[in-house]
């Protein structure tokens, strides 16, 4: 258990829930932990387990199996003491409208025995935090769905959880309130208090958490810190080319020999992008003119076989120009990812060249780090759910 | 104010919280239905009145006036509008809500959240659907009385009205939580139109359960019927000189009846709070 400050404070040991007249388990022999003052993120596809799993944390459902500790409370056991000790942000607004936002909080606070007094103060210091006390007396209705999570976010904090649960507390926010709300929780990391988090939006989660556990049919995937993931994974560096191999070239065969040069730990096919390529932002794309004689030049400086060539090529107008969806509309192009071991600069030079060397066309090269979404789409595969 | 403000420091995160007293969390979720039922005072009014209102005053004043009802009827109908209102009251009260609570909104949750058994949290909703079912058996009394002209005044009698329309406005609660809980949101409304009809129609409302002896099956129907005893007990104990069901009998009945339905809507409510 990579502690921070102290022994667990959410404990999952082997849980199992099999939902009425489902053929699988929903949750199938899930185990981890979660240290105080540690922020983790629970990732994984839809319908993969994460919403059932927090649903026992939070005991809304009840496990079929294993055992849950959350704030030294078993969750199954006694399932009212373990609600003092956490608290929950859904996904969607369940605000009470009968209440204005002040209310909320104070009668929120007053559901977890804190006094009146003490919770309307509390709740005061936390529509400030928030940015909420101009609009703490107006009905709920009236509030943006930022303003909502925000004060969801700010009701949760009212009773001083052990645990914080959130489920995807930055869904559709506007960046300012989506900086607030990491903001927040670094802070609530700070003081202690567990964080366990849901989300979609890993790129952004992966600045804050701690570490991360990846769940799909109902087991855990990998659990590591973000980066240890992301090196692990998917290594150091993503280099994407756009290619139309020669006439005649097998697609899957010209994938491989990528695969074989030194330095690439996998190539692998990636589906055509039908809008303008080089879709990552800050990569290098659509090759031009420009780009194929910077593409020549590097590969002929690096002084490595078949860089001359590449250079001829270039000049003979092998190399595609344009790099867009205009000649041939993209039809017979590939789009293959390599995933580097080390420096992509370094291996752009032989991968062009490999690709000259079986007359393959070049039409945009992308250069990229790989995220925490790459370990994802890696581990739990392309498919929607 | 921004995100790098300084938050006040509470209690450390890895002390472990105490958990608050059972009484005490129980008196907060209450406390915020209580509120809600202050600001609505209006709306009981008219959910109250209208019907109970109208029924007495087409039965009485309309009906009276021609000739084809006699001038006793307001007398017995009273009693059964009053047991009417806090059963019915009670019924609508806890319903409604629930259905949008446990809807999309999912409201509810907050209070599911709260340290406390989560059966405390549907019993203070019958508690808070009794009060309201009182309320309105308290307010129909002097409105009825208005409307009609006079009403039956028998302050002895008053201790045993109170505890019947108690019970049945615990049951109606009980009955409304049960089915707010179990049916899906797009049956509601049909089937409250399938109970609550014939709960009012065979409630003994607008008639003496004991005279009911010359239709003997529709005598066997309407005391199947819970309502049948919060009229009759109402009955009673403002008119004892009129033919009715013992005091002791709808009290038994409806204490056996409040048991059963606390219990299987105390069971619905967690079944559909916890899965």
């Amino acid at each position: 258990m990579p502690s921070r400050d102290g022994p667990a404070v959410v404990e999952v040991d082997d849980l199992v829930k099999r939902y009425p007249r489902a053929d699988t388990n929903a949750v199938d022999g899930l185990s981890f932990t979660v240290a105080p003052g540690e922020i983790f993120g629970l990732f994984g596809p839809n319908g993969a387990g994460k919403s059932t799993t927090v649903g026992i944390l939070t005991t809304r459902l009840r496990a079929t199996g294993g055992r849950v500790v959350v704030g030294g409370v078993d969750v199954g056991r006694d399932p009212a003491a373990a609600r003092a000790q956490l608290a929950v942000v859904p996904q969607h607004n369940n605000l009470d409208r009968a209440l204005t936002p002040r209310q909320n909080l104070v009668y929120h606070a007053t559901y977890h025995g804190v006094r009146r007094r003490e919770a309307q103060a509390r709740a005061a210091e936390l529509l400030e935090r928030f940015g909420l006390t101009e609009r703490a007396d107006r009905r709920i209705e009236a509030y943006s769905g930022g303003m909502a999570q925000r004060l969801m976010i700010a009701r949760a904090l009212t009773h001083e959880p052990t645990v914080l649960f959130l489920d995807e507390p930055t869904n559709a926010l506007d960046p300012q309130t989506r900086l607030l709300i990491w903001g927040q929780l670094r802070e609530l990391r700070a003081r202690g208090v567990a964080i366990v988090l849901t989300t979609h939006a890993m790129n952004e989660a992966a600045r804050v958490v701690d570490r991360v556990g990846i769940v799909d049919h109902g087991r855990l995937l990998t659990l590591d810190t973000p980066t240890n993931l992301v090196r692990g994974l998917a290594g150091d560096a993503l280099l994407d080319l756009t290619v139309t191999p020669a006439g005649g070239d097998d697609p899957d065969a010209l994938c491989a020999a990528l695969g074989e040069l030194t330095g690439v730990r996998k190539a692998e096919r990636l589906a055509t992008p039908t809008g303008p390529p080089g879709g990552r932002p800050g990569g290098l794309a659509g090759v031009g003119a420009g780009g194929a004689a910077m593409l020549a030049a590097l590969a002929a400086g690096g002084g490595r076989p078949g860089g001359g060539r590449l250079a001829a090529l270039a000049g003979a107008g092998l190399l595609g120009r344009g790099g867009g969806a205009a000649g041939n509309g993209g039809r017979g192009r590939l789009r293959i990812r390599l995933h580097l071991a080390g420096d992509a600069a370094t291996l752009l030079g032989p991968a062009v060249a490999a690709l000259a060397a079986r007359s393959a066309a070049v039409n945009a090269v992308d250069i990229s780090e790989p995220s925490l979404e790459d370990v994802f789409i890696e581990l739990t595969g392309r498919q929607p759910r | 104010m921004t995100a790098l403000d300084t938050p006040t420091p509470l209690r450390p995160a890895t002390e472990p919280r105490s958990r608050p007293g059972t009484g005490r969390v129980f008196a907060a979720v209450l406390r915020r239905d209580l509120m809600v039922t202050g600001r609505e005072l209006w709306v009981i009014l008219v959910q109250v009145g209208l019907t109970p209102l109208f029924m007495l005053f087409v039965f009485d004043t309309v009906l009276g006036s021609q000739g084809l009802v006699g001038r006793g009827f307001a007398d017995v109908f009273l009693p059964g509008i009053i047991a009417l209102a806090a059963l019915t009251t009670a019924l609508q009260s806890v319903a409604l809500p629930l259905v949008k609570e446990f809807g999309f909104t999912m409201e509810i949750e907050d209070r599911l959240m709260a340290p406390l058994p989560t059966g405390y949290v549907a019993i203070g909703k019958l508690v808070i659907a009794t009060i309201r079912g009182l309320l309105a058996a308290v307010l129909i009394y002097p409105l009825g009385a208005l409307m009609v002209g006079s009403a039956p005044w028998r302050p002895a009698g008053l201790p045993l009205a109170f505890v019947v329309a108690l019970l049945g406005a615990w049951i109606g609660g009980a009955i409304g939580m049960s089915l707010a809980t179990t049916l899906p949101v797009q049956r509601i409304n049909v089937t409250f139109s399938v109970i609550l009809t014939p709960i009012i129609w065979t409630g003994c409302i607008h008639y003496p359960w004991p005279r009911l002896s010359s239709v003997p099956w529709y005598q066997v129907v309407t005391a199947l019927n819970p309502m049948t005893y919060v009229s009759e007990g109402v009955r009673g104990a403002l008119l004892p000189g009129v033919p009715h069901l013992p005091g002791w009998v709808c009290l038994t009945v409806l204490t056996g009846v409040a048991v059963v339905l606390t219990w299987v809507s105390v069971r619905c409510f967690n079944r559909r709070a916890i899965q």
